[in-house]
């Protein structure tokens, strides 16, 4: 069963691997695009170049992974805190929702330079590029998740004596959570890319910061190498917190 | 005796759209009031207005000498016509909602809860899912659960109607000794003229929208013997007949 649901993307995957091992090793890719061997990596020589250098990628992957989940973190404490405002208040969401949609209309790659400047080289301004991205999907999620309340339901709470807190925790709460957690899922995808913008905007470590002067120095192998190692940490994440979802939402 | 439940000239709006208008009736303490009509004839919006749960337009509305929607809504234990069990809690967690609610642990409505299971033939449910019990089992813990509550009136809409007839005829000689046991006084919701004719003291029918008080008709409640027996004897059959031509006088039927 378990070999079923994963050998399909597997075989996928593996084929794509092959016939890019295929068209690099051979050469045929790089003088197709009329460039040096060296700028067009195989699969195997990534793979070599990610096992020879592991120690500086797994260090700059850590200063990026603490980024990213700080970030991640920040976000769903602020992206909760606003839905719950919102659906507590008509006039608040009213007031304050069109806000909400206009921070996403802020190009990230405008904002980054100028957090760099406003807090530094530190974590401060990657982990606020990071929330901003994605407290967006989290608070729309979370709302729409809060949304879904079955209006009889709370009658019935509140026929049997239910306080307003006392329907928020046992009925409003565990009607969102799936939807806190599709929020959660999609901001976890985001968070990388998030990370990755604000180390270009400035750093002296993490991954971005490594793929930027790999980039400057034609390391395209070890760049390469990064960005498969930042495509396992958002997959991990997307993971981990789809595994969750089926421990806490078990009614589903 | 002091009317537990009383309606006096009692009107109710959405809007421009009048559903109920001129309702009076009272309730004694204990007494069983059903209610029959068309279907949007109000009954369920009648219902909801006695618990508290929605102000009538016009007239007096009072549950035990409450006349507020706050007095009125501790007075009523409210049952929807969907079981809205929610489906993150066990059968039992649901059953014992209210008192959750009221402020007790859960190791005591846990327990206030669990004396009713193996009464109401749900032994061995305690921890199961909503979704694991059948639509038989559901209703009796929605009913539990209002039943746990410990209000004086229980307000039940529709308590039998997402059954099929068979498991419904079982489940009414199972609701008749529950509601006489619990001593609440009980306003119950029906489209089934035979159900409400059957379990309460007295019917009222519901002309269709907006809804009037036609007629109020003596139930079959204090009568002795099987469910069978019951609803075939001969002055049962002319209540129903007598039910079923004034539903029909006042338009669809049913």
């Amino acid at each position: 069963m378990k070999l079923r649901l994963w050998l399909p993307p597997l075989l996928v995957v593996l084929a794509l691997l092959g016939l890019w091992q295929l068209a690099a090793s051979n050469g045929f890719l790089a003088d197709s695009l009329g460039l040096e061997e060296f700028l067009v990596p195989s699969p195997s020589g990534i793979a070599e170049v990610l096992w020879q250098d592991r120690d500086l990628i797994l260090e700059n992957a850590g200063t990026t992974l603490v980024e990213i989940v700080a970030g991640f973190c920040l976000a769903l404490v602020i992206g909760l805190t606003v839905a719950v405002l919102f659906r507590s208040s008509d006039l608040v969401r009213r007031a304050g929702y069109p806000l909400v949609v206009a921070s996403q209309t802020i190009p990230v790659i405008v904002i980054a330079p100028v957090l760099v400047v406003w807090f530094g080289y530190g974590i401060w301004p990657k982990l606020l590029i990071i929330s901003l991205i994605c407290f967006f999907p989290i608070v729309v999620n979370t709302l729409d998740g809060l949304r879904r309340t079955d209006p009889e339901a709370v009658r019935m709470m509140r026929s049997l004596d239910a306080s307003r807190f006392g329907i928020f925790r046992r009925v409003e709460v565990p009607t969102a959570l799936p939807g806190v957690f599709t929020g959660a899922r999609i901001a976890a995808a985001v968070a990388v890319i998030g990370a990755v913008f604000g180390e270009w905007a400035g750093a002296d470590s993490g991954l971005g910061f490594l793929i930027l002067q790999d980039n400057a120095q034609l390391e395209t192998a070890r760049m390469f190498a990064s960005v498969f190692v930042l495509s396992v940490i958002a997959i991990a994440l997307y993971a981990l917190i789809g595994l969750l979802e089926r421990v806490v939402v078990r009614w589903r | 005796m002091t009317a537990t439940v009383s309606a006096r000239d009692l009107t109710h709006s959405y809007g421009s759209l009048k559903t109920l208008a001129e309702i009076d009736f009272e309730v004694s303490p204990g007494e069983i009031f059903g209610i029959v009509g068309p279907s949007g004839c109000g009954k369920s919006t009648l219902l909801e207005l006695v618990g508290g749960l929605g102000s009538p337009t016009a007239g007096r509305l009072s549950v035990a000498g409450q006349s507020g929607n706050a007095g009125r809504l501790a007075g009523c234990a409210w049952m929807p016509q969907r079981d809205c069990l929610l489906p993150w809690y066990s059968a039992l967690d649901n059953a014992g909602l209210a008192l959750v609610n009221q402020g007790r642990s859960r190791r005591e409505a846990r327990l206030a809860a669990a004396e009713r299971f193996a009464h109401f033939g749900l032994q061995g449910f305690e921890s199961a899912r909503p979704e694991e019990l059948s639509g038989g089992m559901r209703q009796r813990v929605a009913f539990i659960r209002t039943l746990v509550s410990g209000k004086p009136v229980l307000l039940l809409d529709e308590p039998l109607a997402a059954l099929d007839a068979i498991t419904r005829a079982d489940l009414q000689e199972w609701l008749a000794p529950a509601l006489a046991g619990s001593g609440a006084t009980v306003l119950l919701v029906s489209h089934d003229v035979e159900e409400a004719l059957y379990l309460a003291d007295r019917v009222a029918v519901l002309s269709p929208r907006p809804g009037r008080i036609v007629a109020t008709v003596e139930g079959a409640r204090g009568e002795t013997g099987p469910r069978d027996q019951v609803v075939s004897s001969t002055s049962f059959n002319q209540r129903r007949q007598e039910l079923l031509a004034l539903l029909a006088a006042r338009g669809e039927n049913k």
